[in-house]
């Protein structure tokens, strides 16, 4: 099956100035990543604050330039961004942010919101689209009466639910969702979750899912990219990364999530500075915090190398490199 | 901190200079001053002479750029009708302007902010909505209205003060009232505005909960705090000072550059014109520099970032 | 026990009553006198025409500074015999006119400038900033003597001349508004449904900002009926045989001490509108922005 996108070696920096009177200092948000996504399928991308995951997902919709590498949609580049190309090509993928009162429109009701895709694609008559706005509506679970309410007058989970509503409203076969719940209640997110994964079911949506939430990731992705200062550490099928996470950074991660009922054993704890990604350090970024780290992960970046079947990760422990003294 | 100051005097100079070339283009723009001088039955060759007789023939940038050496060399031209330098004319009434401009100023600031502040401190009594009400009446009635009414009432009716002229101290007084009149009540209203912005922060609570005494609390807390802003509109205030003058001194008959530019933009003298309107952005850009420069002194919070 | 069906057998009130009353309690006096004020200058002003008893220029001969309440001419005449009601509704009409249209006309360009200066950012938005900086720079008033100077009074320059005035007051706000606007998320999230970046502007930006920007026009509004007042009554404004508030000022000068009604009256009109227009936009800008106590 063709990949629905693909990016290859995307590269984005920034021009961080430090001081008022500083130089610029370039920032590396997103270090040569590449992955591709297949239709109708999830990935899902963890990492911390600074990883860079949220400007990846800017990258694969096209909305953030990239320095180098390139996304190529359905074996098309990515027109330039605000372009009509671009615009028009709105209609096939989407974005659901974080913050869902900031992504709306506080004068406009959420049934003129959601059918305001329509509007701007120009997909079907009036009546057309107003029975379009009922059945999205019905499908993300909102009642027909609050078609007239303003977001404001909605709770934070109706709000996000009426944002998905809008981003769904062209058909889109890929939709990014950049921490779709972490605004929300525990309990909600639980709700938003599964409504997300029946709607793309439904649907044959292929769907980025950027989260920091490991077990929110665990419950919808088919595959798992975790990603640590801009690069990716390690990729694969979501049940064997929880299962058996190979990459230090990985092991980290996964030993922190709670399961129910069991007390939480075995969890790695890191030392070191959280990751800041105008500080870079050399060698493979995750060295200082590594409890594998040797020589040659201070010297040389780790390349993402198949590790098994379908399964791939940047560390010079698992690829054998480390047999170098240090 | 020597950037700051770098910038903000790099920006007058550029509000200068924009407006020098304004002036040279609205000059020029405005059709031909020689006909405009001499009437429309003036023989051709006179209007020829007359306009080489004050260089306007040549290309227009070499005008431009013997207009900026000539401004800056303090050359503005002679006047049309006196036949005078326009500088000289001009000059010779600046002190009368500033007779009027300067006490209207202090009267502002003396009588215009302890009433807005006393105001913002006694709230809902008599004396805030006498305040409010002044202020009030003082924007909404024009200059020329209140000077009018006043030479009406002490001049004509009661007969005390005199009403045109500039022989006797005394006759200045009107003038400075009326100038100041409108300005007393911005600045009253915008102190009160302003007190009453800073009492209700939360860290005035905190310090008279603290147990500071009610007066310290005002004069060491609330009105340092409250000065920042004040500071800027009197900043704004002074270019309305010198726009009040002008209609001021015309019905006062007030022998300043106020009067000068009405007499002059009625004449069509555009050489007065041209140098009354460079003095004074001359002296709005200044102030505003002053302000600028004081606000960042004022506010310690610029003052802390600048310190880097 | 049915449903709680406590009938009010009290009569209802008619729905004007109901509608007045809570004017009463939403709107203060003051605001409500100002509103009346305002709507009844407007409909002169629309009216002028209708309401004139005489031409503004007709001249009665006989009656020369006739007192308010001579037989036909209740505000008097001035000392070409000319009725003063005539010309002061005149007046009205042409000072609001002005006012009106340049109002418009500041705020429509204001506005567009501050929304470019906020899209196009760089150069645009510097060159922005540094006219209304200049234009903040000078007192309007040289500004407009200077203009008036060099170009003549014509009436189309004097309205275009007015419309020039307080426009970097809408500039900044429009700009301010529509950078948090983006900043903000629901115009970057209305682009990335794919909008084109006018419909950005005007379905979404601009309905938001409106209110800021309609307040601000009410107080813009009494200043430029000042200037204009101010320009006239030195003789820059409005020229004769048109007649202006503040040119009718001017006029009635000369007569201070024999006929002050011919200067009392637009004098009179000038401050009570300006007064309404300040009151109305003050209580506007309290309703719209809660932060202000």
């Amino acid at each position: 099956m063709k990949p629905l996108i693909e990016a290859r070696n995307l590269v984005r920096i920034y021009e961080m100035r430090k001081k008022l009177f500083g130089d610029a200092l370039p920032v590396r948000a997103v270090d040569g990543v590449s992955l591709s996504v297949l239709p109708g399928e999830t990935l899902g991308i963890v990492g911390e604050s600074g990883s860079g995951k949220s400007t990846l997902g800017r990258m694969l919709l096209g909305i953030d330039p990239a320095q180098a590498g390139d996304v190529l949609f359905e074996g098309r580049p990515m027109p330039t961004p605000h372009s009509a190309e671009w615009r028009a090509l709105r209609a096939r993928m989407q974005l659901v942010y974080q913050d869902p009162l900031a992504a709306l429109d506080r004068r406009l009701t959420i049934a003129a919101q959601i059918g305001e895709p329509l509007e701007i694609h120009r997909i079907g008559s009036r009546e057309d689209r107003a029975a379009r706005v009922r059945e999205l509506m019905a499908a993300v679970g909102l009642r027909l009466d609050q078609a007239g309410r303003y977001p404001h007058e909605l709770s934070g989970g109706q709000r996000q639910r009426a944002v998905i509503a809008r981003a769904l409203a062209a058909g889109p076969s890929l939709l990014v969702c950049d921490e779709p719940v972490s605004a929300l209640d525990v309990s909600i997110q639980a709700q938003v979750v599964n409504m997300l994964r029946d709607l793309q079911e439904k649907n044959d949506i292929a769907m980025v899912f950027i989260s920091h939430d490991l077990k929110v990731v665990r419950n919808i992705a088919d595959r798992v990219a975790v990603m640590y200062l801009g690069k990716l550490v390690e990729e694969g099928s979501s049940d064997t990364i929880f299962r058996t996470p190979h990459h230090p950074y990985t092991q980290a991660l996964v030993s922190s999530v709670p399961v129910p009922g069991k007390r939480l054993q075995g969890r790695v704890i890191l030392q070191g500075e959280p990751p800041n990604p105008a500080a870079r350090p050399s060698g493979c970024a995750f060295h200082p915090r590594c409890p594998l780290a040797s020589g040659i992960c201070r010297t040389k970046t780790p390349e993402l190398r198949r590790i098994e079947a379908g399964r791939t990760a940047a560390c010079h422990a698992l690829t054998g490199d480390g047999a170098m003294a240090a | 901190m020597v950037r700051f100051v770098l910038t903000r005097l790099l920006r007058a100079l550029i509000t200068i200079a924009a407006v020098v070339t304004f002036a040279f283009i609205v000059l020029r723009m405005s059709g031909d001053p020689a006909q405009v001088m001499l009437g429309p039955d003036v023989p051709q060759e006179a209007v020829e002479a007359f306009r080489h007789a004050w260089g306007l023939d040549r290309p227009l940038w070499i005008q431009y750029l013997a207009y900026v050496k000539s401004i800056f060399t303090g050359d503005f031209g002679v006047s049309m009708r006196d036949k005078a330098p326009a500088i000289d004319l001009v000059l010779e009434r600046v002190p009368a302007t500033l007779q009027l401009t300067i006490p209207a100023l202090i009267l502002k600031l003396l009588i215009g902010v302890p009433a807005g502040v006393y105001a913002a401190l006694h709230r809902q009594s008599f004396a805030d909505r006498g305040v409010i009400l002044m202020a009030i009446l003082g924007f909404t009635i024009p200059s020329f209205v209140m000077g009018l009414i006043l030479m009406l009432v002490f001049s004509v009716m009661l007969g005390v003060l005199p009403s045109g002229g500039q022989d006797t101290w005394m006759h200045g007084i009107l003038p400075t009232i009326t100038m100041s009149i409108g300005g007393i009540g911005i600045l009253a209203r915008f102190s009160r505005s302003a007190m009453i912005e800073v009492m209700g922060q939360p860290f005035i609570r905190t310090a008279s909960a603290k147990g500071v005494k009610w007066h310290d609390v005002v004069w060491g807390h609330a009105l340092p705090n409250a000065a920042i802003p004040i500071v800027t509109i009197v900043g704004f205030m002074v270019g309305s000072l010198i726009a009040g003058a002008v209609v001021v001194e015309s019905i006062f008959s007030w022998p300043g550059i106020g009067r000068l530019l009405v007499v002059s933009v009625t004449n069509r003298d555009l050489a007065v014109v041209q140098c009354i309107l460079l003095i004074i952005a001359a002296a709005m850009v200044v102030s505003n520099l002053i302000v600028d420069l004081l606000y960042g002194w004022l506010d310690p919070r610029l003052r802390a970032r600048l310190a880097h | 026990m049915s449903s709680a069906d406590l009938t009010d057998t009290r009569p209802t009130p008619h729905p004007a009553f109901a509608f007045v009353a809570r004017l009463r309690r939403q709107v203060p006096l003051s605001v409500g006198l100002g509103v009346l004020w305002l709507a009844a200058m407007v409909l002169v002003a629309a009216s002028a025409d209708l309401l004139r008893p005489y031409g503004i220029t007709v001249m009665d001969l006989t009656s020369r500074l006739a007192p308010p309440g001579s037989p036909g001419h209740w505000l008097g005449t001035d000392e070409l015999g000319r009725d003063v009601l005539s010309r002061l509704i005149q007046s009205i009409r042409v000072s609001l006119v002005i006012a009106f249209g340049a109002t418009i006309i500041s705020a429509v360009f204001g506005t567009a400038l501050g929304f470019a200066a906020a899209q196009f950012r760089g150069v645009v938005e510097h060159l922005v900033l540094v006219l209304a900086d200049f234009q903040a720079a000078l007192p309007f008033l040289i500004m407009s003597l200077a203009v008036l100077a060099f170009f003549g009074s014509s009436m189309t320059l004097l309205v275009c001349l007015m419309g020039f005035y307080g426009w970097e007051r809408y500039a900044r706000i429009a700009r301010g508004l529509a950078i948090s606007a983006s900043a903000q998320g629901y115009a970057a999230s209305v682009v990335q449904l794919g909008a084109t970046p006018a419909r950005v502007y005007f379905r979404h930006i601009l309905p938001n900002v409106a209110s800021t920007l309609i307040v601000s026009m009410t107080l813009t509004f009494p200043e430029i009926i000042l200037m204009e007042s101010g320009l006239s009554f030195l003789g820059l404004g409005v020229q004769p045989p048109e007649t202006s508030l503040g040119n009718m000022v001017g006029f009635g000068r000369e007569y201070l001490t024999t006929a002050p009604w011919i200067m009392l009256a637009p004098a009179a009109v000038i401050m009570l509108t300006t007064l309404s227009i300040s009151l109305v936009g003050d209580w506007l800008r309290d309703k719209l922005d809660p932060t202000i106590r």
